[in-house]
């Protein structure tokens, strides 16, 4: 399904185009505290917020809440069909995230991506497909509490490394 | 407390030496599988010298940076990261920042900070900025 991308053809593709505004299957979490914890644990972090419940209630956040980039654990479904990406190898261009609210545990977070925009660049690694989605988590009560935009860009020809296509 | 932050000052340094069991807890608790974070042949096949660090990763430890110094009383409104260079497991990584604008808006402290990290050699990896409310003395 991939053709080599040369000099003046573009791999985006009117199919791949319509992808864009399109929103993935809607996948609802229920923050557990275990899971909090473990991801706080990975990332070194020992704020008492993110683990001891009489401390964060002691708070005025009044429970234990999850560390700002947890989200990333809360991975988007899929989109309704299949995306048809063009390349083998995936790298992370950044984050932005935007916070009305921390997540807390006991919430029920429903996330929601969507791609905004395509384009492509051609760089040492040959060219290279940038893909900028917008990822929405809403809690129990409707409430938007934060919006993460990616950078996800891929490259490379070859059998597809596992996870890509899932970010 | 807001009025006690000025333009120029900067936050305490977080230092971090992750090895590969780092990350693939972090590949566990993040559900992110790429095995370029954990599979040498696969993250050579990608064109990298040897498995790489999750740029969430790094985007966590920004945040831990930035949440550590507001404290339980700051709010962390935004965190932007960009990951301009790949950093390594085994490597020395320091997580930086400094206060660029302190303002009130709406009687809510301000405080916007340019965050990074830089790796062994001291380049910069990794920038981002971020953007925190303090509560003011006014408003207490």
């Amino acid at each position: 399904m991939t053709t080599s991308p040369s000099s003046g053809d573009t791999v985006i593709s009117e199919k791949l185009r319509s992808f864009i505004g399109l929103e993935s299957i809607a996948v609802m979490y229920e923050i557990e505290r275990h899971a909090v914890q473990r991801f706080a644990c990975a990332i070194g972090d020992t704020n008492p917020l993110y683990t001891d419940r009489e401390f964060a209630q002691a708070t005025s956040y009044g429970g234990v809440i999850a560390p700002p980039t947890f989200l990333r654990s809360l991975l988007p479904g899929d989109y309704p069909k299949l995306y048809p990406e063009p390349f083998a190898h995936i790298l992370d261009g950044g984050s932005k995230y935007r916070y009305n609210e921390p997540v807390r545990v006991g919430d029920r977070i429903t996330v929601v991506r969507k791609i905004s925009d395509l384009f492509e660049k051609h760089g040492r690694m040959g060219t290279m497909l940038f893909k900028i989605s917008e990822i929405n988590y809403t809690n129990q009560e409707s409430r938007l509490v934060a919006v993460q935009t990616t950078t996800t860009i891929t490259y490379g020809m070859g059998e597809k490394d596992s996870g890509v296509g899932d970010h | 407390m807001f009025e006690d932050v000025a333009i120029g000052d900067e936050l305490p340094e977080i230092v971090k030496k992750p090895d590969t069991r780092q990350l693939v807890m972090y590949a566990g608790a993040s559900q992110d599988f790429v095995a370029i974070h954990y599979d040498q042949n696969v993250a050579q096949e990608a064109g990298h010298p040897k498995v790489i660090i999750h740029g969430a990763l790094k985007s966590a430890w920004l945040g831990q940076l930035v949440t550590t110094w507001m404290g339980v009383n700051g709010r962390l409104l935004e965190l932007d990261v960009s990951y301009r260079a790949i950093d390594f497991p085994g490597e020395t990584l320091t997580c930086i920042g400094k206060v660029i604008d302190t303002r009130i808006e709406d009687g809510v402290g301000l405080v916007e900070l340019e965050i990074g990290l830089n790796n062994s050699e001291g380049a910069s990896s990794t920038p981002g900025r971020a953007l925190v409310s303090l509560p003011t003395r006014a408003a207490n």
